[in-house]
């Protein structure tokens, strides 16, 4: 009897924990895949109001608009490019931290590899030109010079 | 061997122009993607009293150069334009119509009958969805849409009576004939 009263209130305690659990995070998201991908999302993009800041944190009323947006989205079945594809074509390339790849964006992608590359041939245009210092040829005698100090060492 | 000195001048010379021009030029301007494509189409209730029930859509401008202008009544560069969209319109160019931006309705009627009215019709964007199908980030922005309904230029911030002469009036001229 006693055992039974036991986990009788065990049963309680841990449905009335559950249940306070489920209200607390109603208010944050009602559905955690949503925000989970909402927040994925939302950290590549730009906030246009204030541009140093991700969409996903910005406080500003337009990234809360555009959040709210992305949400109608992704539970009309939105796949994460079309929902790219939803902002990019009403604010342009601009709200994407990452730019795509495409013919206006070639030089900011390749930009840095043709510096590297071109600071490479700079660097073997200038060891190759450069004359190393010891091929500087001795003239017979200073080479008998060279002899005679070197012997000079040995005998001594 | 001389000429490796000219190097890292020439670098620097390179770099110094790009900063200039960097610095020169407002982070705030992000071109539009929707220069030259259609003015997005929209239903919204009017503002007017006189026209309550009624709604207005792009669709209505068919065959007109006319000029979409986005305000609210909280928006404090808007106030700074107002007289410069309510002298313009008496030159009676194009057609304006208001986009009242996420604002309380009673405060924009009343905005309105103080500072006058240079808006054909203003159409209630409460929620500011059909903002976002502009990609409207700054109020007030405006936009100057062609006879076949295609978006031609966009400005973001306040017009100015230099940006009416030097770029908007030419190209509604052109526009038009």
């Amino acid at each position: 009897m006693k055992r039974w009263t036991l986990s009788l209130c065990a049963a309680l305690l841990l449905g009335a924990s559950t249940a306070s659990w489920s209200a607390d995070a109603q208010p944050l998201a009602d559905d955690p895949v949503v925000e989970a991908r909402l927040v994925g999302i939302a950290e590549e993009l730009r906030c246009l109001v204030c541009q140093n800041e991700s969409l996903a944190g910005s406080r500003a009323d337009l990234a809360e608009d555009l959040r709210r947006e992305i949400r109608t989205l992704i539970r009309q079945g939105k796949t994460d490019a079309e929902v790219m594809d939803f902002l990019v074509s009403r604010y342009g390339d601009f709200v994407r931290y990452r730019p795509p790849v495409k013919p206006t964006t070639y030089l900011l992608w390749g930009g840095p590899f043709v510096l590297l590359a071109a600071g490479l041939a700079g660097l073997v245009v200038f060891l190759r030109r450069r004359t190393p210092p010891d091929a500087v040829a001795l003239t017979a005698e200073e080479q008998q010079r060279a002899a005679a100090l070197l012997n000079e060492n040995k005998n001594a | 061997m001389k000429k490796f000195f000219l190097v890292p001048l020439g670098l620097f010379a390179v770099l110094a122009v790009f900063l200039a021009v960097g610095l020169n030029r407002d982070p705030h301007e992000v071109p539009s993607p929707l220069i030259g494509k259609p003015a997005p189409v929209f239903s919204l209730p009017r503002l007017e009293a006189e026209a309550a029930g009624q709604a207005f859509g792009p669709q209505e401008m068919r065959g007109k150069v006319w000029m979409l202008n986005v305000w609210a009544t909280w928006c404090g560069p808007c106030r700074q334009e107002h007289p410069v969209l309510v002298d313009f319109a008496k030159a009676k160019l194009v057609p304006i119509v208001g986009l009242n931006y996420k604002d309380q309705k009673a405060e924009a009627q009343r905005w309105l009958t103080e500072f006058g009215n240079p808006y054909v019709a203003t159409a209630v964007d409460a929620d500011g969805r059909v903002g976002i199908d502009y990609g409207v980030y700054g109020v007030p922005e405006t936009y100057l849409i062609d006879k076949t309904g295609a978006i031609r230029f966009k400005q973001i911030g306040p017009l100015t009576a230099e940006v009416l002469q030097k770029k908007v009036i030419p190209m509604i001229k052109e526009l038009q004939s």
